[in-house]
């Protein structure tokens, strides 16, 4: 048996908890995450609540969990839909070389000019503040990273002899693709989907302290960091919290990601 | 003649559009049954020729001249026939059992595919074709060892995996690129012989490509000698190694451990199994 890397315990207990929480925020709370409770206004933790409360007297507990279910959702839906695109692109110009790797390879560096917050801005003003803004945000900002990876793991795994005896099975490049190069970029594209969700949550944060993200009143770390603002010094609690979640889940997912590679990449193995 | 090949010339392109002839001018003929030994070191252009063959030749390379096989020019089939044509009479042993396996698949499904896609065998009739033909190529407890991964086998089991993926449609034609230059001497001589017993049983005609005169000497009946993309010699193996006609086999002769030319001088000549 194989020995679990620290990295990867570590990572995999916080992402548990990450996932586990934001999960159990959509059956239970503490409290109701939107009620607003006047006479708890910002109490300290163990006063009102496990984390105290907020401006309006919001649970800043409940919030938190809440909030995580926004955040993941939108990170992990962009991640997911951007990997995807990203990916198809990446092989696709692995396999078919010529005009189509030319023009992804301009596109993706076009795409990688722009930081998310900066798209999202621009979405923003095109489609208005919310979840599918950010979505598409981070999203396409997703797509030439997974699009690089993709493409040169892939280019490894055409060049194997592997890969010509499958051509003299009779497969064309679609099915090649499918069937051997896929399998053996997985562990790859995995590590990175891990790490990318850790971005995406950051992204998703960013987006909503500066109030491009999902609306009012859906709990979302980002707005809560942003309207914690003007209490830093009255009520440190309220800035500290949604602050950590944020580090945390992408510590989290980061490590997760490293621990990962290190349980695939046969190279690190033996060195370890 | 089942192959004949006709003034195969092979360039590379690079990217600012030079092109550099690797292979000037091959000529060659191979009959059914009969085993052509290619022989010469590195960058001679015996796995480019061998390539050209079977048209996987990269796509920065262009080959013209003529490549005859059972009366088809392979240099101007089109790609969708030369994929029906590939694998089902021409099978392909690579020189590399690592890399020429895919590590994320069963050996058995390797084996498997090119029966379902060339004879459109069902999942079951697939599998037990691949039983046989690993039991075929003689690996120990084929029954298990089907479900094994690339990764859980030895470099000439991994190698005799190939061989039965190449033998599996019962090609006309097996071309070998150095397929036991990654093995150890003793596995060698292992995979020469089932090699051997293959080409004899199924009557298959073999393009052996390697550098090593003894892996030659040992089963082709005909060498060609080539050296920087030309011919330098072409005959019978015997008469080749006998009495080298051209200075570059006498090099490549003299190139080989004292001992190994005395055990050719000996073995080679007698046939496959002296």
């Amino acid at each position: 048996m194989k020995r679990i890397p620290l990295n990867l315990w570590l990572g995999g207990l916080i992402s548990t908890l990450l996932v586990g929480s934001a999960v159990l925020s959509r059956f239970w709370t503490p409290e109701d995450p939107i009620k607003m409770n006047i006479l708890n206004r910002l109490k300290g933790p163990g006063d009102a609540g496990l984390l105290g409360a907020d401006q309006i007297g919001r649970d800043v507990f409940s919030m938190i969990m809440a909030g995580g279910w926004t955040s993941l959702g939108i990170a992990l839906t962009a991640t997911i839909i951007g990997g995807s695109i990203g990916t198809l692109i990446g092989v696709t110009a692995a396999a078919k070389s010529g005009i189509f790797e030319k023009a992804s390879g301009w596109i993706n560096s076009v795409l990688f000019a722009f930081p998310p917050i900066l798209s999202a801005i621009l979405l923003g003003a095109l489609l208005g503040p919310g979840g599918l803004t950010s979505i598409i945000a981070i999203g396409v900002f997703m797509i030439p990273v997974f699009t690089r990876i993709s493409r040169g793991a892939a280019m490894q795994i055409w060049s194997r002899d592997y890969i010509k005896a499958a051509k003299m099975a009779g497969k064309g490049q679609a099915l090649i693709t499918i069937e051997h190069v896929l399998p053996n970029i997985s562990a790859q594209l995995l590590v990175q989907f891990a790490i990318q969700t850790g971005l995406g949550i950051l992204a998703e944060a960013g987006l909503s302290f500066l109030g491009m993200g999902i609306a009012p009143p859906t709990p979302s770390w980002g707005r809560m960091l942003a309207d914690a603002q003007t209490y830093i010094s009255t009520a440190p609690h309220l800035v500290l919290a949604p602050g950590i979640a944020i580090a945390l889940a992408v510590l989290g997912l980061n490590l997760l990601g490293d621990g990962l590679r290190d349980l695939t990449d046969p190279r690190r193995k033996q060195a370890s | 003649m089942m192959l004949s090949i006709r003034d195969l010339r092979v360039s590379f392109e690079d990217s600012s559009g030079d092109s550099t002839e690797v292979v000037h001018g091959i000529n060659l003929d191979l009959a059914r049954g009969e085993s052509l030994g290619i022989v010469g070191e590195s960058g001679s252009g015996k796995s480019v020729l061998s390539l050209a063959t079977i048209g996987l030749l990269p796509g920065t390379a262009r080959a013209s001249g003529q490549i005859m096989f059972e009366g088809q020019d392979l240099l101007t089939l089109p790609e969708k026939q030369m994929c029906g044509l590939r694998g089902r009479k021409i099978g392909m042993i690579f020189q590399e059992p690592m890399s020429a396996l895919n590590p994320a698949m069963t050996v058995g499904a390797q084996i498997a595919e090119g029966l379902r896609l060339h004879k459109g065998m069902s999942q079951s009739d697939a599998k037990t074709e691949a039983l046989r033909l690993l039991e075929m190529v003689q690996i120990p407890q084929a029954t298990q060892r089907i479900n094994s991964y690339p990764h859980e086998m030895s470099g000439g089991q991994r190698q005799r995996v190939g061989i039965a993926i190449a033998i599996a449609l019962k090609p006309d034609l097996l071309i070998a690129d150095e397929p036991t230059t990654a093995l150890d001497v003793t596995v060698q001589a292992e995979i020469l012989d089932i090699l051997d017993d293959l080409v004899t049983d199924l009557g298959i005609s073999l393009i052996l490509i390697s550098h090593d005169l003894g892996v030659i000497a040992r089963i082709s009946d005909r060498t060609l000698v080539m050296y920087k993309g030309d011919e330098m010699e072409h005959g019978d193996t015997e008469r080749v190694l006998r009495s080298p006609q051209h200075d570059y086999t006498r090099k490549l002769l003299d190139a080989m451990p004292s001992r190994a030319r005395k055990s050719l001088d000996q073995t080679g000549m007698e046939g496959p199994h002296a």
